[in-house]
């Protein structure tokens, strides 16, 4: 029911256009105040603190359209920030992203590098010095680290800037809680990648048929297709457990999606061809975004070597014990 | 037709399987000897009559046939949930195999009565063992073209013709056949029926094929005149390809088809936390860990659309293209990861478990369809073709 009433709006404020339009430097105000208006920002919030009181599996939904649209704001983070603080009306107004990694430099300053949608953002939540701290993105010394289009930056504060959150049920999965939002758009995005190649394949003609017809591009679309499955799935399962997601289940989520993000972006982009790559054409919103979040929060190569180290170090002597306590929870 | 995507959904195994793991997991503990790793990493294919009936007098073998036939009518999650522990440590279920997997499935949903009543008892003890005869000799990935044939005599059926690549055929009690018993092979899938034939029948002669590793698990069926009662067909004469097609989806929807190289993955991962080596490998164990956690999420998803009465027929074909590609992935990247450091060799033991998942993981990628006949499957589901 979220999944509904949030695409409604997205149809009508987050679409093409509107996407490249912020992107160039536009405001994002219509579409932050239609999602805010509609109370979408509070959905995880328990009822009592006026929130919708959404399950994990429902925010999986909302999060997946989030990437399926390329939303150019942090709006899983901001939804998610509710469960960071025991206060959540207390929180600014506006949306809140989330720093990847927040450092304390030799000069005593506030660093974070790379931070998504810093552009489109008001507020970053980051972990320093084991605080969870809130700091505003006007307040910041501000660098660009995006290429065209991009929206990400990276930010620096006097060492006394923020103000800490406490007390918030998911304060401790912070470290992995950017890396599973990012798994569940990353699977948005790519389901999205793959509706437009499915549809140029099958419209765009040579030799005489459309390019679905040959065998070579069918294989590497049911290979896309099976990429696209799998990184659902793992996100999927990771959002699934309707409690708190787990370290593992995050592991695995944010590793599957972020390797499928590179196959599914060149796989969409060699059916394209050449169309693909411009400016013009819808494709490249979304394949901007598969690089951009496989890197955030940590690639597959991270949290690869985290799961790695939870296999070896496991009491499990069979790999499908462990697998199923990825899933489980508690080890069985 | 991107619903496709849309079947997958995510589902998990209902809390009264925990339990039954349990059981099983000590059922193993108490039932398996210590067993090398190379000749455990054999676990489907490996035949052992014995252990089939132990199995089989536990109540596991045809797990999910009716009771009235001596199967334990559990569910397709409790059979998951056998299978999975089965495989996970190479136990020998070559033998009764084919038959819980397919035969007795099959014979289930499309046999007579007195064919049901005839057969799954025995299946279900463990006791009689069946084989798979679809693919023959130049048929390969297109299985519409077999040529073997059935006519019709006064008494029954008279059969002609070769199978082939048939696991375990030499050690069977029967085989299902798929045959013609009308046009030729130019009418595809029309004409085509499938009989149960008793492999010690005269006219039949089963030969084992000798692979590159010494084993002879695939065999080749000759039939010379064989003369077939009336009770052989299966369902209705020119039915074949339909209940062919049933019949691939439970043989392409199994743990079976991620797990061929566990063996030798737990074995490499014994290796690896032997000593401080694992800090060289952590990406790879991980890589590894973060695909089998995601298939085996596919597959439970499977698991509880045939568990739900569906035939998911498409979603199987891109669940086992995903998982072949895994279980190949195994033994390919332990193989360069084991030979990276030439002075400090493993053991014999997980040596030779490399050397026999590595030989034979080609096949992983052709049994039950080929990876190209999958693909296909995957674009036709997706409205290509």
């Amino acid at each position: 029911m979220f999944a509904e009433a949030i695409s409604s709006i997205l149809d009508h404020h987050c679409t093409p256009a509107a996407v490249r339009a912020i992107e160039g430097g536009a405001s994002a105000q219509p579409l932050a105040a239609a999602l805010a208006d509609a109370g979408f920002l509070e959905l995880l919030a328990s009822e009592d603190h006026g929130g919708g009181g959404a399950s994990w599996r429902d925010f999986f939904e909302v999060v997946l359209l989030c990437g399926g649209y390329a939303v150019p704001l942090p709006v899983a983070q901001t939804m998610a920030t509710r469960l960071l603080t025991a206060d959540p009306q207390g929180l600014p107004a506006g949306f809140i992203t989330f720093a990847p990694a927040l450092t304390r430099r030799a000069d005593g300053f506030l660093q974070a590098s790379q931070v998504p949608c810093a552009a489109t953002a008001s507020h970053v939540v980051g972990l320093v010095e084991g605080a969870l701290l809130l700091l505003s993105i006007p307040q910041a010394h501000s660098a660009h680290s995006a290429i065209h289009g991009g929206l990400s930056a990276s930010l620096c504060w006097p060492g006394d800037a923020g103000t800490v959150l406490q007390g918030g049920t998911a304060a401790a999965a912070f470290p992995y809680l950017g890396a599973l939002l990012h798994a569940g758009l990353l699977a948005g995005a790519m389901k999205r990648c793959f509706d437009l190649t499915i549809g140029y394949a099958n419209e765009r003609v040579q030799f005489g048929k459309p390019i679905g017809k040959f065998q070579a591009v069918q294989h590497q679309l049911s290979v896309m297709a099976e990429h696209v499955a799998a990184a659902r799935m793992a996100s999927e399962a990771a959002f699934g457990i309707d409690a708190l997601p787990t370290l593992p289940a995050c592991a695995v989520a944010k590793a599957r999606t972020s390797e499928a993000a590179q196959l599914v972006a060149s796989i969409a982009h060699a059916v394209h061809g050449a169309i693909g790559v411009t400016e013009e054409y819808d494709l490249q919103l979304f394949t901007r975004r598969l690089h951009e979040w496989r890197l955030v929060h940590g690639s597959e190569a991270h949290w690869h070597r985290l799961l790695g180290r939870l296999v070896l170090e496991s009491p499990h002597r069979l790999s499908v014990d462990f697998v199923r306590t990825v899933w489980e929870g508690a080890p069985a | 037709m991107a619903d496709l995507l849309d079947n997958l959904q995510l589902a998990s195994l209902p809390p009264h399987t925990e339990a039954f793991r349990r059981e099983v997991k000590h059922f193993l503990a108490q039932e398996l000897p210590p067993t090398p790793a190379d000749v455990r990493s054999r676990s489907w294919l490996a035949f052992d009559a014995e252990f089939s009936r132990k199995l089989g007098a536990r109540g596991w073998v045809g797990v999910t046939l009716p009771k009235q036939y001596g199967g334990a009518e559990l569910d397709a999650f409790s059979r998951f949930v056998l299978v999975e522990e089965l495989l996970a440590v190479g136990a020998p279920v070559g033998a009764h195999w084919i038959a819980d997997r397919q035969s007795g499935p099959l014979i289930l949903k499309f046999g007579s009565d007195a064919q049901k009543a005839r057969y799954l008892p025995g299946i279900c003890r463990g006791e009689i063992f069946f084989c798979i005869g679809m693919s023959e000799p130049n048929s390969g990935s297109d299985l519409a073209s077999v040529a073997s044939r059935a006519v019709r005599t006064d008494k029954g059926w008279r059969l002609n013709g070769r199978k082939i690549w048939t696991t375990n055929g030499h050690k069977c009690d029967y085989t299902i056949a798929l045959v013609r018993t009308s046009g030729s092979p130019a009418d595809r899938h029309a004409g085509l029926s499938q009989f149960v034939v008793d492999l010690k029948l005269p006219g039949v002669t089963v030969r084992p094929i000798v692979d590159l590793t010494g084993d002879a698990h695939f065999s080749e069926m000759f039939f010379d005149d064989v003369e077939l009662d009336p009770e052989a067909l299966i369902g209705n004469e020119g039915d074949g390809w339909k209940q062919v097609n049933a019949e691939l989806a439970f043989e392409r929807s199994g743990p079976e088809r991620l797990y061929s190289s566990i063996v030798l993955l737990d074995a490499w991962l014994g290796w690896l936390r032997e000593s401080a080596r694992f800090e060289q490998q952590l990406e790879t164990v991980g890589r590894f860990a973060a695909h089998l956690a995601t298939l085996r999420q596919l597959s439970v998803a499977i698991t509880a659309k045939l568990a739900a009465g569906e035939s998911p027929v498409v979603e199987a074909a891109l669940v086992k293209d995903l998982g072949t590609e895994f279980e190949q992935a195994v033994p390919a990247i332990i193989e360069a990861a084991i030979g990276a450091d030439p002075a400090d060799p493993p053991g014999e033991e997980l040596v030779r478990t490399l050397a026999y998942v590595s030989h034979m993981a080609p096949t992983f990628s052709l049994r039950g369809g080929t990876r190209e006949i999958l693909r296909g499957m995957i674009a036709r589901g997706l409205g290509l073709r």
